[in-house]
């Protein structure tokens, strides 16, 4: 109980000092995280929105393979990679493994099914009337789809929110690309498997509160959204009946 | 919660985004691979030794830390420009397959066996390890294995067949697959006897609830060796650059560093083989 109650007094310090091998980590998870972000938002956003409002042969093939995705595990993300991106593997030549890029990669492919099976059904889930009442006013079919997409942006915020709560808190896939390498590699989860190995707690529970925090702050935005999202869809359903 | 707020969430977003590409490539400076033990980094002697390379030379080495075993693969590969390791067979074994090249032995500490401090098995005041592993075997108390190919784990199985006991598949004997650390803690946890190196023991802060219980075996010394990844398998490792590293490690300066390296509690936890 000692040790859990000084950690925990030694981990506030190490917050509120900004002490550098504390900031230094959070810093570039949060640089890894958000890269992958927009890499998986750039590629699964208008896949999502193609996906939604297409219907083409074996889109609902896409659907499962996309919804299946999201359970990938990381571990095996990371052991694929690794596999690739090794000097002797295919994709040995770009030397990327042991760096930040190789963990972008790893991030991004993890976060793109959420981005793109979320904002899908979201933008699915928009009306079908709405699509009507466009065509009766004359819209064009890319002007029709901007406006559902419009409608469906909260969807889309929460699919980008859920897939950095994904990838801010995943150990398994950077741990094997990124090697952990002090200064270099080294984020948040990984530093916190260290420092647990090594007996040093309150750096892993300073990194483990910043991880907490982010984590609580995107539920709540998500939940707020959610909410926002349905008292919406409600009026304008009215509106459009 | 309106859409001005919502546009915020997102500029933030894209604004990590920007810091993200540019900043993304860190510095210009040269850095070289170095793939080596769990030891040595939970030791602190890594954090200690690295930074003094890097004010001589101007060269950064990542280090990225594994067991043994797992630790030559990376070299083999060409995924590391130098290893830091303690196998000799294993390492060896590479060298003659041409994966690395200018193996420098050079530096040492040694294994000891702990346990609970009960001490089940009665192997405090034995000489002999393989003596001592008998005795916990016959015993019946648990033993807690590396399981990872780790130079601890190598070491471990050579102590086995020193004493003629099979331990795989007994009851008593667990492959926790996990670095030194937290396999001292699992010991702990499960009151159980594991085969350590004396630098992590030392340098553990969470002091595992254990005790020390036979040492000073000319069989348990921990020899350490460099080795550059091999340039002729090799193409992409960066030779020139640890030759230098491996060059200035067993020089004067970098052994005295080692020398000069103790744990919180004042001792010295890597020692010099010295030349004849």
């Amino acid at each position: 109980m000692e040790t859990i109650f000084n950690s925990l007094i030694r981990a506030f310090y190490l917050i509120v000092t900004l002490d550098k091998s504390f900031t230094e980590i959070v810093v570039l998870s949060f640089k890894v995280s958000g890269g992958a972000l927009i890499l998986a938002s750039l590629i699964g956003l208008p896949l999502g929105a193609f996906m939604a409002l297409k219907t083409f042969p074996l889109r609902n093939t896409l659907f499962g393979i996309v919804n299946a995705l999201l359970g990938l595990p990381p571990v095996l993300v990371g052991l694929l990679l690794y596999l690739f991106l090794s000097r002797r593997g295919p994709l040995g030549f770009l030397s990327i493994l042991y760096t930040p890029y190789a963990m972008v990669i790893a991030q991004s492919i993890l976060a793109f099914p959420h981005v793109c099976a979320i904002s899908a059904s979201a933008i699915r889930g928009v009306n079908p009337n709405l699509k009507l009442l466009c065509k009766t006013l004359g819209a064009t079919e890319f002007q029709t789809a901007l406006t559902i997409i419009r409608e469906a942006r909260f969807g889309i915020i929460t699919a980008v929110m859920a897939a950095f709560g994904r990838v801010i808190s995943e150990v398994g896939a950077i741990l094997i690309v990124g090697g952990n390498i002090l200064g270099v590699t080294r984020v948040m989860t990984t530093a916190i498997v260290l420092e647990t190995d090594k007996g040093d707690f309150e750096l892993a529970l300073a990194l483990g509160i910043v991880l907490l925090s982010v984590s609580l702050i995107i539920n709540t935005l998500v939940s707020k959204i959610q909410s926002r999202y349905v008292h919406l869809s409600q009026s304008e359903r009215g509106f459009l009946q | 919660m309106n859409s001005k707020y919502l546009s915020m969430c997102l500029f933030v977003i894209v604004a990590v985004a920007c810091l993200t590409i540019s900043t993304g490539n860190l510095s210009a400076e040269t850095s070289i691979r170095c793939a080596t033990t769990t030891s040595l980094q939970n030791s602190g002697l890594l954090d200690y030794i690295l930074p003094l390379f890097k004010k001589k030379t101007g060269i950064r080495v990542d280090a990225v830390a594994v067991g043994t075993g797992a630790a030559l693969e990376i070299g083999k590969r060409g995924d590391a420009d130098f290893v830091f390791v303690h196998a000799k067979d294993l390492e060896l074994k590479a060298v003659q397959e041409g994966y690395f090249t200018n193996r420098m032995e050079f530096m040492y500490n040694d294994f000891i066996i702990v346990g609970p401090s009960n001490d089940p098995a009665k192997i405090k005041g034995i000489k002999k390890a393989s003596e001592g592993f008998d005795k916990i075997s016959k015993s019946g108390s648990l033993f807690i294995s590396r399981g990872d190919n780790s130079g601890t784990h190598v070491k471990e199985l050579s102590i086995w067949k020193d004493s003629g006991i099979h331990p795989k598949g007994q009851p008593w004997y667990l492959e926790a697959g996990q670095g030194m650390s937290k396999t001292l803690r699992l010991a702990s946890e499960k009151s159980a006897y594991t085969l350590t190196d004396r630098s992590t023991w030392l340098a553990d802060k969470d002091k595992p609830e254990l005790t020390l219980l036979l040492e000073k075996d000319a069989t348990l010394i921990n020899y350490y060796s460099v080795m550059a990844v091999n340039p002729q398998k090799n193409p992409a490792a960066k030779y020139t650059e640890a030759m230098e590293f491996i060059n200035w490690v067993t020089s004067k300066e970098g052994t005295d560093a080692i020398r000069e390296f103790k744990d919180k509690a004042g001792n010295q936890l890597f020692y010099i083989i010295e030349k004849h």
